[in-house]
């Protein structure tokens, strides 16, 4: 049986844009509010499921040929790295920095170190969550309608 | 400085695996040479310094809390083991890329020959205990991963758990060890603990520290009885077997004795321990190297000879150490001299003999002595530098090894000379042992020139006429033949610049009371023994047919091997029969066992600390959407119990997660709140991802009895968690931390509390997590991913 899901598909296209919108906001807001890298990890994560349920993992692969499994190496890589980056410069393992600057176009803004390292968290969830996934449902093989 | 010295190989190991698809193969390799070239010339620059007593030193603080800072310091006895880690990395991977073939993965070979440049320049510049032993760890790992280097055979991947069981238990003791001279010094730093350890000989710690210590360094230098696992890590690509399983890696157990002789030498056990348990692992190497037919199998038991001699010298040189030496302490700083050379040497003649038994293996398609022969007239070049290997190692004039041989023969003389530990009585015995160990490393020696390169040419149809190699492939163990005949006749060169540096760091001194190195010392005991070896040992070369037969007749099955493989099986039959016990792969069993161990923690914990305050005074009133949200949780809890399918009980659990959500959102706790309602999404779909997966649900028969326990421990279960809840509130035993993080805007710039937690205050926790998610993940799609599929050609076993 054919299942129609036209719906479900343009919905999701329109979707997906806002969930990943949304989640890019809850990475950059964590350090004052409420989100930052776990939570945008799992968000962004949650996007990229949603996708892969509603198109098949081939045509979603197509069209976004990045391998997971190698985004959540480089996630790991760059928090441990940045994590053991400060020792060069005469400070304690994990030590994280921040100060305030003067952009043009955003005005008095706060940079802080511990941005990269959520960053390597948040890219972590987002490749292994979605890697399991990937991996489950090809091992079953069964669910791509 | 030498921070970024260690970790350029890691960075250029880095560099290789994200370029090793775009570039040419070979290219690899070249990148991959130039990293030890590179470091050689820079750690060569400070010969001139070294040479004159000083250190260079770095630190970067890594841990201050607990004093473990990344210190690294250079002197005399890190110098030798920098430029040969470099020096024979350099030619190691040169040869390398002649020698591997084109099915080989070079990226994965590079990249993991560089980890280990990088652990082993760790381990021999750490100035911390704790750093050392990290990079000691690395070490193990990354040679476990060169041994298990062609996967698909069964052999390679057992040697490669042999070695890495034995290496790392070895080395988990040794980290008790250091331990132990933290309490005993309350510093991990090297220097410190070697100044304060001679004071400290009567400490109830010292005798178990200096055990722990060296188990660990027996296990690395493969001593009798931990030297099993070298002959078996032999399956390993023959560059590595040069590099790791000869002169470095199995080096690392020397350098740690060496490196602490000035702490515990001069005790009575050190030197009698080092001293015979070297002299049985020289005699027992040697003596089990004549009977082998596979030629690296005879490496590799001549490497564990040649290692106990080295530690047969640094048991002897530990005397020199001990105060009471008086005026005889020159004669055993000869004994440490001695040691650092032949352990110079034996790099040199090891090296090379190991790059030319893989270029026989490499051109003829065997290394089994039974069907090798005659090489001679095909290899003339490959022969020429066996015969130079051989010989320095059978410790033949004109080679370096004569010189050293020499030495260790005096210095094995002199503990008959022994004025304290009651050396004079068995000074004859240990000669002897030593004495009969040179003959049977002549023997080996012989063996394998002779018996590969001379005789009848065994070319039968199955072989190919073999061609000498390529010159990339002769080149680096040339070099090495050249340095040992070379040392020969300039050892006093070697001598003044790099190992009287090292002998002042063992020995206060040293440097001044190190020998010249001399080849002829007149007519005395020393010559006449080497005459009594070679004269023997030729004897016993020719009469080989006669007396090897005999050794079939040694007991296969009283042997370490055997101890180390039954004790591993039973260990696993034990592992799996308790594993069996409760992993029954029935999820409410495992719920029994998570409930019944929290429920007794928690009161167990309870009884012990004393009561707990538990009181019904809300520090605010219940508003009525909590009470109806609690409500609505309590009907789905209870519902859930009379769920027929299995998607109502999922969606009735969903209910639980979201109104949790709700709570949080309530209580004010945003951050939770979000977090739990992506995760509860998550789970969902991977909940729908599985259900394939999942069998028929079906109704629960279970006898009453059970249904009563199990019903026991749920509501346990419920209440221990409600004291908890109840009593948090009033808990006063210790003082709360949370008002540490409320200025996290002055001390991370973020007002989010919770983020500057996880992301700064305890960033440490986050990290980790990351790591074991990442693992998970792999794990989890190796599982999957990785499966054989059915009726597909085995991969195992070829």
């Amino acid at each position: 049986m054919k299942i129609n899901d036209v719906i479900l598909k343009t919905v999701v296209k329109g979707v997906v844009l806002i969930i990943l919108t949304f989640s890019i906001y809850l990475f950059l807001s964590g350090h004052h509010t409420p989100g930052g890298g776990f939570i945008g990890g799992l968000v962004m994560a949650s996007a990229f499921v949603l996708l892969f349920l509603t198109y098949d993992v081939e045509t979603v692969s197509e069209g976004i040929p990045i391998s997971f499994k190698k985004m959540s190496a480089v996630g790991v890589l760059i928090s441990v790295s940045s994590a053991t980056a400060p020792i060069f410069w005469g400070e304690p393992f994990l030590s994280q920095n921040f100060g305030y600057f003067d952009l043009p176009i955003f005005g008095k803004t706060e940079l802080a170190t511990v941005t990269i390292f959520e960053a390597g968290i948040a890219l972590t969830v987002v490749g292994v969550v979605v890697n399991i996934i990937l991996s489950i449902s090809e091992g079953s093989n069964k669910w791509k309608a | 400085m030498l921070l970024f010295y260690i970790l350029f190989p890691l960075f250029v190991a880095l560099g290789i695996t994200i370029v090793s698809s775009k570039i040419r193969r070979e290219f690899l390799g070249w990148i991959a040479f130039s990293v030890p070239v590179v470091l050689f010339a820079l750690f060569a620059r400070h010969i001139p310094t070294i040479s004159s007593s000083e250190a260079i030193r770095t630190t970067f603080s890594w841990i201050p809390s607990y004093g473990i800072d990344l210190t690294f310091l250079l002197d005399g006895l890190s110098l030798i083991f920098v430029l040969l880690i470099t020096g024979v990395g350099a030619l190691v991977i040169l040869y390398s890329i002649y020698y591997l073939s084109s099915k080989d993965s070079f990226a994965h070979f590079y990249t993991y020959l560089l980890l280990f440049m990088t652990a082993m320049l760790g381990v021999v510049l750490s100035d911390n205990i704790i750093v050392l032993y990290v990079f000691w760890e690395f070490t193990s790992i990354s040679s476990f991963l060169l041994i298990a280097f062609w996967f698909h055979r069964k052999n390679s991947r057992n040697g490669a758990i042999k070695s890495l069981l034995i290496t790392m238990s070895g080395g988990f003791t040794m980290l008790a060890g250091f331990l132990m001279l933290h309490v005993m010094t309350d510093s991990f730093s090297l220097r410190v603990i070697l100044a304060e350890l001679p004071q400290l000989t009567d400490h109830t710690l010292f005798y178990p520290a200096m055990a722990l210590l060296l188990i660990g360094a027996f296990t690395k230098s493969a001593q009798f009885p931990f030297h099993i696992w070298l002959p078996d890590a032999m399956e390993a690509p023959t560059p590595v077997s040069a590099y790791l399983h000869s002169a470095t890696m199995v080096k690392a157990g020397i350098y740690l004795i060496a490196r602490f002789t000035p702490g515990f030498g001069g005790d009575v056990y050190w030197f009698w321990v080092i001293t015979c348990v070297g002299l049985v692992t020289l005699f027992w190497g040697s003596f089990n190297a004549v009977r082998q037919n596979d030629l690296k199998a005879l490496l590799a038991f001549s490497t564990i000879s040649q290692l106990g001699l080295i530690m047969t010298l640094l048991g002897i040189g530990s005397a020199g150490i001990n105060p009471a030496i008086g005026e005889a302490k020159g004669l055993y700083t000869f004994a440490l001299f001695t040691a650092l050379f032949h352990l110079v040497n034996h790099s040199t003649f090891k090296g090379s003999l190991f790059m030319v038994v893989g270029i026989v293996d490499h051109q003829v398609g065997t290394r089994d002595l039974r069907r090798l022969g005659g090489l001679m007239r095909f290899l003339p070049f490959t022969f020429l530098l066996a015969m130079i290997g051989s010989f320095a190692m059978a410790g033949l004039p004109f080679f370096n090894g004569f010189l050293s041989k020499e030495m260790f023969l005096t210095a094995v003389l002199s503990i008959g000379d022994l004025p304290i530990y009651g050396g004079a009585q068995v000074g004859w015995l240990l000669v002897l042992v030593a004495w009969l160990a040179s003959v049977f490393t002549f023997v080996y020696s012989m063996i394998l020139v002779f018996r590969t390169f001379t005789g009848r040419p065994i070319v039968d149809e199955e072989y190919k006429v073999p061609q000498e190699a390529s010159l990339g492939m002769l080149i680096p163990p040339g070099i090495l033949g050249v340095l040992a005949i070379g040392l020969f006749f300039f050892p006093n060169l070697l001598s003044d610049y790099l190992l009287k540096p090292a002998v002042e760091v063992l020995v206060e001194d040293g440097a001044a009371l190190a020998p010249k190195i001399y080849a002829w010392h007149g007519f005395n005991t020393e010559l006449f023994l080497t005459l009594g070896i070679i004269t023997l040992g030729i004897v016993a070369y020719l009469l080989l047919r006669k007396w090897r037969p005999y050794y079939q007749y040694i007991p296969s099955n009283w042997t370490f091997n055997t101890l180390f493989r039954s004790t591993l099986s039973g260990y696993e039959r034990l592992g799996e029969r308790v594993t069996m016990r409760y992993m029954n792969g029935n999820l409410p069993s495992y719920f029994l066992y998570i409930f019944s161990f929290f429920i007794i923690v928690m009161w167990t914990t309870w009884w012990i600390v004393g009561p707990i305050n538990v009181t019904f005074d809300s520090p605010s009133s219940m508003t009525v959407y909590e009470g109806l949200l609690a409500v609505v949780m309590a009907a789905a809890a209870i519902a859930i119990l009379f769920a027929h399918s299995r998607l109502t009980a999922i969606l009735l659990n969903g209910v639980l997660g979201f109104s949790i959500a709700i709570f949080f959102v309530f209580f004010r706790a945003p951050d939770l709140a979000l977090t739990q309602l992506v995760i509860e999404a998550v789970t969902t779909i991977l909940f729908l991802v599985c259900f394939n997966y999942l069998p028929e649900w079906k109704v629960e028969k279970l006898s009453i009895t059970k249904k009563v326990r199990n019903g026991l421990i749920a509501i346990a279960g419920g209440l221990t968690v409600t004291i908890v809840g109840l009593a948090v509130n009033n808990y006063t035993k210790f003082e709360s931390i949370s008002s540490f993080y409320e200025n996290s805007y002055e001390l991370a710039g973020g007002r989010n509390i919770v983020n500057a937690i996880l992301g700064d205050f305890r960033a440490f926790d986050t990290m980790l997590e990351g790591l074991v998610l990442f693992i998970a993940g792999i794990g989890v799609f190796t599982l999957i991913r990785m499966r054989q599929k059915k009726g597909a050609e085995p991969r195992e076993n070829q």
